[in-house]
């Protein structure tokens, strides 16, 4: 018998965004709060690699098995994590990152903070494909509003149509390779603003300004930028309200008798039991496709095709980001001005979907990110400079030691990451034979790009093109062909997986209600990605956030009525 | 010289003020917690500079681990030939490529068995045109073999696994280099250092690219 634990007014699965995020807002309303979280505890006042440099490591920063991103990368996890399996359905092509540490994806993302505008909620109504939301931008802007202010977020008031603006710090300077890029946009009619991160620039909430190593991915030492680690959930265990466990590997949602949940059944990742987390709420932000998978595993007599699904959408609609990139040379940047250009840790520019699709031969927009310069010279440094334009070809000795000097920061990129329309063909569910190495069923993903999405891609591809060739560069690579997807990224590649337990306006055709509350079970709840209806040409986290402090809202009241 | 001080782009932050002193600035900015997190940057950046000079002290010979002493002593000419010393930075062998490439091949185990046939490739070609390993071979000899390969868009097809193998080998060299205390130096790279602001690129950054921020 599983030792008997104290009870929790609410249970949450999962430590990133959303997770993190209702556990603030549940521990300040007087909550009291139990955390599940599958990987090891993370500090990065402690724990992170900022500042160090690659000669500092045998690796100079390569990745390693659980660093895929490098070793200075502060988050563990990755496309494939030990032990826990998923399979694909044949020809399916997706990629599952995963994140097992504290904090989830925030110890990963790029920061882009970026709100859904006002056409993003009601896409069906605008052009008749995908789904509505069952909510507006004006029941989630306050929210968005707050977020802003508790967890810090820089930009600037641009007054552009379905891009809304925030409640910004003032955004750092463009780089120099940055205004080159800003004066081709300009001249090219794209919209070229500066980005939204949520890096602070000034002091908030205790919490230093930003000191510009341009390091955010190895997790801030001094919590100038968002990690939900540092920002909320240490804040909210200082109400003595947050129980947080860590290597606890969620199985399933218990209920009872009158399909009511009752706790979580975990794997303890230290001992191999199987544990049972006693509470009245139970919140999923195990991100969508894990909390769809523990959804499903959680079957019983009153909820036998899983939990939350009757209407048998639990897994399906899944979506991500589409993407591609393409990098330039510009001989301009060649011999560089030696600077400190590393600024924050991201793009300082961003560039905003700025067309009208109803021009174009594809129904939703893309934006487009920048990268270049002069970062850290690390493992992989001048690989391939037999391949640059206007090199020698590769060759050895003194000319190419020089080559290599005249290179560096010389490339630029950019990435496209456009808004892909939920589809049938597109979704997971269990496998019906393989396990992961708790015994916990895994997840099958099927998967299909349609159209939409690669002529979408292809108007990337060109854009990128001229935009590198309108700075006087050179696109690196051939345009990819019709046959490979016009170098569409796989599904997941992103790392925006969203849907899979929509919100909807009824229980026939949805998971959860506008609060984010399983139609089927009124005290359980999804706050990740989970509940997303459609993606957006922007980021998700900061609408994961704002809709999960808007659910933490909801379950305090509806706690205070009695009802749950 | 204290070994922080000889750290490049650690020891001077873009405006010449040595890096312990921002460090110190930054701690005094008027907010206890800044103070706080301060202290940790600061502890972090002693550690590092503490086991570079404890590294830097080890005198002992390098064992390697994977490569033989013959393949050990190819991959150090090689490399060299690559990234020879000039006016500027030192060559590949004295930026430690050699130890990190055989550190390399222990923590990437998929990495041996191209190297080792790459290796051996080298020297079957010297032996075949010069009867000689390629370390024994005069600089021109070794010239010679590596003009055919060192180009892949112009290598004859005969030579494509010596093109394919010394085109990974001069990533690798070059990754280890650049990345190298040495290589960071000669690049110039000012970076990797807390600022108390950010004002943009300098002038003459600007300059070059024809843009401003007005």
């Amino acid at each position: 018998m599983p030792q008997r634990q104290p009870s929790y007014d609410v249970c949450i699965v999962g430590s990133g965004a959303g997770g993190a995020m209702t556990a603030h807002a549940l521990t300040q309303a007087g909550a009291n709060v139990i955390m599940l979280e599958a990987g090891a505890w993370w500090d990065n006042t402690k724990d992170s690699a900022m500042l160090k440099f690659p000669y500092d490591s045998p690796r100079r920063g390569a990745s390693t098995t659980e660093r895929p991103f490098g070793e200075f990368d502060a988050c563990i996890g990755g496309w494939q994590v030990e032990g826990e399996p998923y399979t694909k359905a044949d020809g399916t092509k997706f990629d599952w990152w995963r994140a097992r540490m504290l904090g989830g994806r925030t110890n990963h993302w790029g920061r882009i903070s970026l709100r859904f505008g006002p056409d993003d909620f009601r896409r069906k109504s605008l052009d008749g494909l995908g789904d509505d939301w069952p909510i507006t931008y004006n029941d989630i802007a306050p929210y968005y509003d707050q977020v802003d202010q508790l967890i810090g977020i820089f930009g600037s008031k641009e007054n552009l149509p379905n891009h809304p603006d925030g409640v910004f710090h003032e955004a750092p300077r463009p780089r120099c390779y940055e205004l080159h890029v800003k004066r081709a946009a300009d001249k090219m009619g794209i919209w070229c603003i500066p980005a939204r991160l949520s890096v602070i620039t000034q002091p908030l909430n205790g919490r230093a300004p930003c000191h510009y190593c341009g390091q955010c991915n190895r997790g801030c030492m001094t919590n100038s930028n968002f990690s939900s680690p540092n920002v909320l959930l240490f804040p909210a265990q200082k109400t003595g309200r947050l129980t947080i466990t860590v290597n606890a590997m969620a199985r399933e949602v218990a209920t009872d008798a009158q399909g009511l949940a009752t706790g979580v059944h975990y794997i303890d990742k230290a001992t191999g039991k199987d544990e049972f987390v006693a509470a009245k709420v139970v919140v999923l932000a195990a991100s969508a496709c894990e909390s769809a998978r523990i959804l499903l595993n959680s079957r019983s007599a009153r909820h036998p095709q899983g939990l939350a699904n009757s209407s048998g959408v639990v897994g399906k609609y899944l979506t991500d980001t589409t993407g591609t990139d393409v990098a330039g040379f510009v001989p301009q940047l060649m011999d560089h001005v030696p600077h400190n250009c590393d600024g924050v840790g991201g793009g300082h520019i961003y560039m905003p979907w700025w067309l009208d699709n109803k021009k174009l031969d594809f129904p939703r927009g893309y934006h487009i990110e920048v990268w270049g310069g002069l970062g850290v010279p690390s493992y992989g440094f001048g690989g391939g400079i037999q391949g640059m334009p206007q090199s020698r070809g590769g060759g050895y000795g003194k000319a190419l030691k020089d080559e290599y000097r005249r290179y560096y920061g010389s490339t630029i990129g950019f990435s496209g990451r456009g808004e892909q329309i939920p589809n049938a063909d597109s979704y997971c569910e269990l496998d019906p034979t393989v396990k992961d190495r708790y015994g916990i069923p895994v997840l099958r993903f099927h998967w299909k790009w349609r159209d939409d999405e690669y002529r979408q891609v292809r108007h990337m591809q060109e854009t990128f093109r001229a935009l590198i060739r309108e700075m006087g560069g050179e696109p690196m690579g051939d345009m990819p062909s019709k046959e490979r997807g016009y170098g569409i990224a796989n599904g997941g590649a992103i790392i925006h997986e969203l849907g899979c337990v929509r919100m909807g306006a009824t229980a026939r055709d949805s998971a959860l209600n506008a609060h984010c509350q399983a139609w089927d079970c009124k005290n359980l709840f999804v706050t990740d990605g989970g509940s997303f209806v459609s993606q957006a040409d922007k980021n998700p986290t900061w609408t994961i956030l704002a809709l999960a402090w808007r659910t933490a809202d909801y379950i305090t009241q509806q706690r205070k009525a009695g009802a749950i | 010289m204290r070994e922080a001080d000889q750290q490049p782009g650690r020891s001077t932050s873009g405006t010449g003020v040595a890096r312990r002193d921002v460090l110190r600035i930054l701690a005094a900015a008027p907010l206890a917690v800044f103070a706080i997190a301060c202290e940790d940057v600061d502890r972090a950046a002693q550690h590092a500079s503490d086991s570079l000079a404890q590294a830097a002290k080890d005198g002992v010979p390098y064992v390697p681990q994977f490569y033989t002493a013959t393949e050990f002593a190819l991959a150090r000419v090689l490399a060299d030939r690559i990234l020879p010393a000039d006016e500027r930075s030192g060559s590949a062998s004295d930026a430690g490529v050699p130890e990190f490439l055989d550190f390399l091949m222990t923590a990437y185990p998929d990495m041996q068995e191209p190297m080792r046939k790459g290796l051996a490739w080298m020297d079957d070609a010297t032996q075949s045109r010069f009867q000689k390993t390629f370390v024994a071979c005069s600089p021109e000899e070794q010239s010679a073999l590596l003009d055919e390969i060192a180009y892949p868009k112009r290598a004859a097809d005969k030579v494509k696994d010596g093109v394919t193998f010394f085109s990974r080998f001069r990533d690798l060299t070059a990754s280890g280099f650049w990345s190298s205390r040495i290589g960071v130096k000669d690049l110039q790279y000012l970076g990797n250092v807390p600022q108390t602001s950010w004002t943009g690129c300098p002038p003459e950054a600007l300059a070059k690219l024809g843009v401003s921020y007005t």
